[in-house]
């Protein structure tokens, strides 16, 4: 592993350093952030100065510091519910893959029937009845989103599928388990993780989404992509604040892919 | 007169192990009009880098470092990328070794031949059609003028590869380069594709480079023979002279490998192991794919199951190994009868009957090193853990004449065709078990590599007294270990019977065809048997 970061090229070194940096914002965001994160300490909208290093947004509250906490609701949020999407995804795509049949069937006709619904709706709907709370939210965008990684695990599960390898594990005797776990999931990451680095960023979005719509991460707790939302009528008057977290999504999401191109190229173990 | 093709010193690398390697090692060759040069050598030889370094093309991570490459006089090394695209087709074209991997699914097979043609402004549609009807014909394609409409899944392996032919033509190009374009056919289908290359090359006036591993297939087609292993020119010279007085020791270690062995004679009082009564199978419900079959297996011995594709060879192991219940009949192992479907057997059923498949490549995952790869079966079958299990391995790796220490710890791609198949045989031979079921193992491999393989496995059995099911489509395989031949047509048993009986006339009318068909070494073989051929059938 130590070999293997030693050996990475320069890109995915950045990536690692803008992760790093912005996992460790997050860590220790009390200690770096100069205000609180729901305090007014400012005029509405004042742009960067000594005092405000990104000036202040709709109410008054310093922007550096809201972005400073909003890593830690952010990343925090896209991650669990990214890496709960997967595991849905991937473990039901490959269930329905290797064993198919009636399985698959149900299993795929169901996943259609989320899929009809457009996911917003269907979020709203949800977390009305369910109630706005992180981890209803967390759940909630994570089975919705899971019905794409379904589909996508599903496909590339069945080319693995017919392969002679799985089909000497089939012989060998092997259950579904193992067969999910060592024959297919380690020759399906190439496209599985690509997607993640895809995934993982349109959930800010998503977030922000609901956020805008009162169902997502409810105010005052900062979030970057409500942050955008809230300031989003700043731009009509010509000042930058909504870019800023912006910005911060931009950053992090290039990073996290830089991270996964890097890692594609050393799973699918292409060597030129 | 300028040469149609002259490669000279050409140098070819490619990028492994963080640096430069020289994959083509200074090769000279010239071809002119009419002619057919035969490249033949092991995989790794660099014979198909060469064929496609006469378009000016080289494989992704390779590269062109020196030489010359000229095509009727234009330079083709270094020149650029637009010029070589307007070449390629029109002067020079290509056929690839797998038809039915080249062809693209989703299109009508006349669509693909008629492409190039027009998008080069040759011709339009409806005459690049025409010529396509014109070419099949040539070909022996049945129903020429209907055969184009259909969809690649829709024709066979061997009129796929002709189909392939036949798109090479389309832009009427001076020179065809056939790579490998039988390997993956069966005997008696081989000698179509032949034919029709023959047609073209001979009565069209073409020059080929003609890639093979197989001495007997050039022999046929080919002026001149050039010998390469690992990138360097080992002899080239005229068909006849070279088969006739090969100057290299390697050229005769090709030459002589199709050589029969002794038979072990089958008695009664061997046990069969291996029952299979009145089997018949289907994968619709209705058609019946395989009917009355009816085989033994003695243990210690090797039964061969041959047959040309779509004999049903395969689904009869498929139907064995319970990944396709049989509809009738019963399977005896060992004297008990096997429960038809997979999930319903027994492990120690399972771990007794194992199978060893043609594509190394695919039969192995290419995530798993050699550790798990063979520990696994000894964890699942034997509880075998740690220590024991890492001994077991190595035991195996010796048995199968790989250094231990050096593979255990491989990924399956870090292998050669012929070491992951011998990976493939120390898999089974982990669950120790009594028959194992070899689905055209050596079909995938170089000449040399296989002989290889297929000693291992005699080896083996002497060793353990394991019995095999062989299945192949290669006669000379056969001829090289079996002890009793299965001739399957269409999904019925023609003629079964101990390999002397069998190889020796009086034959049945198939078998016949089936023996007719392997390539001998004589250059003229290809010609009597197509004259022979049209005279019977007219």
């Amino acid at each position: 592993m130590l070999k293997l970061l030693r050996q990475s090229p320069l890109s995915a070194r950045i990536g690692m350093g803008i992760v790093l940096l912005n996992i460790l914002t997050a860590i220790f965001a009390p200690i770096i952030a100069p205000y609180g994160e729901t305090k007014v300490v400012g005029d509405v909208w004042e742009l960067f100065n000594s005092q405000f290093f990104f000036g202040t947004d709709h109410l008054g509250r310093d922007l550096f510091s809201r972005m400073v906490f909003g890593a830690r609701n952010t990343i925090a949020l896209a991650f669990a519910t990214t890496a709960l999407s997967f595991s849905f995804g991937i473990v039901l795509g490959f269930f329905a893959a290797t064993l198919g049949g009636w399985t698959d069937q149900i299993l795929s006709r169901i996943i259609d029937i989320i899929m009809a619904f457009p996911t917003l709706i269907f979020a709203l709907m949800i977390l009305s009845v369910v109630g706005s709370s992180v981890y209803s939210l967390v759940f909630t965008i994570a089975v919705l989103d899971s019905t794409r990684v379904y589909r996508l695990s599903r496909a590339v599960a069945m080319d693995i599928e017919v392969m002679e390898f799985v089909e000497a594990a089939r012989l060998r005797g092997e259950g579904v388990w193992w067969l999910m776990r060592h024959e297919i999931l380690p020759n399906a990451m190439p496209p599985l993780v690509a997607e993640f680095g895809l995934r993982f960023c349109f959930v800010f979005l998503f977030i922000a989404a609901l956020s805008f719509l009162g169902l997502g991460l409810q105010p005052p707790a900062a979030d970057w992509g409500g942050m955008v939302r809230e300031n989003a009528g700043a731009i009509t008057f010509g000042i930058y604040t909504p870019l800023l977290p912006a910005a911060a999504i931009a950053f992090l999401t290039v990073g996290v892919n830089l991270i996964v191109d890097w890692f594609l190229r050393v799973a699918s173990g292409l060597k030129d | 007169m300028t040469k149609l093709l002259e490669i000279k010193d050409l140098y070819i690398e490619g990028w492994s192990e963080e640096r430069w390697q020289t994959i083509v090692n200074g090769v000279s060759l010239e071809l002119n009009r009419g002619e057919v040069l035969g490249l033949i050598g092991e995989s790794g030889a660099g014979k198909s880098t060469i064929g496609l370094a006469a378009m000016g093309y080289t494989r992704n991570g390779c590269r062109l470092a020196s030489g010359s490459i000229k095509l009727e006089g234009q330079e083709l090394f270094g020149a650029s990328s637009q010029f070589l695209r307007s070449i390629r087709g029109t002067q020079i074209a290509y056929v690839a070794q797998s038809a039915a991997a080249s062809f693209n699914p989703a299109h009508r097979v006349i669509k693909q031949y008629t492409e190039a043609p027009v998008l080069k402004g040759l011709m339009s549609q409806k005459e690049a059609e025409r010529k396509a009807v014109e070419i099949y014909e040539r070909l022996f394609l049945p129903t020429p003028e209907k055969i184009g409409w259909r969809y690649p899944h829709e024709l066979s392996g061997g009129q796929l590869q002709r189909a392939m032919v036949a798109m090479s033509m389309s832009c009427q190009p001076d020179i065809i380069v056939f790579d490998e374009p039988t390997t993956a056919l069966d005997v008696t289908t081989q000698i179509e594709v032949l034919a029709s290359i023959k047609e073209i090359t001979e009565k069209m006036n073409k020059a080929a480079l003609y890639i093979t591993h197989d001495l007997a297939v050039v022999a046929q087609v080919s002026h001149r023979i050039m010998v390469l292993r690992y990138g360097d020119t080992v002899e080239a010279g005229e068909t006849r002279e070279l088969l006739k007085e090969p100057k290299e020791q390697y050229t005769r270690d090709l030459l002589s490998v199709r050589s029969l062995r002794e038979e072990k004679v089958e008695t009664e009082k061997d046990k069969i192991i291996l029952e299979i009564k009145d089997v018949d199978a289907t994968y619709t419900g209705r058609e019946k794919v395989l009917q009355d079959i009816n085989v033994n297996v003695r243990r210690g011995r090797t039964v061969a199951l041959v047959g040309e594709s779509g004999s049903g060879k395969s689904t009869l192991a498929k139907v064995i190994t319970g990944l396709l219940p049989a509809v009738r009949g019963s399977i005896t192992f060992l004297g008990q009868e096997l429960h038809p479907e997979l999930r319903k057997r027994s492990k120690e059923d399972l771990r007794k009957l194992q199978m060893i498949y043609q594509m190394p490549d695919t039969a192995l995952n290419p995530r798993h090193r050699i550790r798990t790869v063979l520990g696994r079966p000894l964890q699942f079958y034997f509880g075998m853990n740690g220590k024991e299990a890492e001994d077991k391995i190595k035991e195996l790796l010796d048995k199968i004449e790989l250094a231990p220490d050096k593979y255990i710890d491989r990924f399956s791609t870090e292998l050669s065709g012929g070491e992951k198949q011998r990976v493939c045989i120390a898999r089974a031979l982990a669950a120790e078990p009594e028959l194992i079921i070899c689905d055209e193992v050596t079909s995938a491999l170089d000449q040399l590599v296989a002989e290889g393989i297929l000693a291992l496995l005699q080896d083996l059995q002497n060793e353990l007294q394991v019995s095999y099911l062989f299945i192949t489509h290669d006669l000379a395989t056969v001829k090289a270990i079996s002890d009793k031949i299965v001739i399957m047509l269409n999904g019925r048993i023609v003629e079964q019977g101990g390999k002397q009986e069998i190889l020796t006339p009086p034959h049945h009318e198939y078998t016949d065809k089936l023996l007719a068909s392997v390539p001998e070494m004589d250059p003229d073989w290809l010609d009597h048997l197509l004259a022979e051929r049209a005279s019977t059938f007219i």
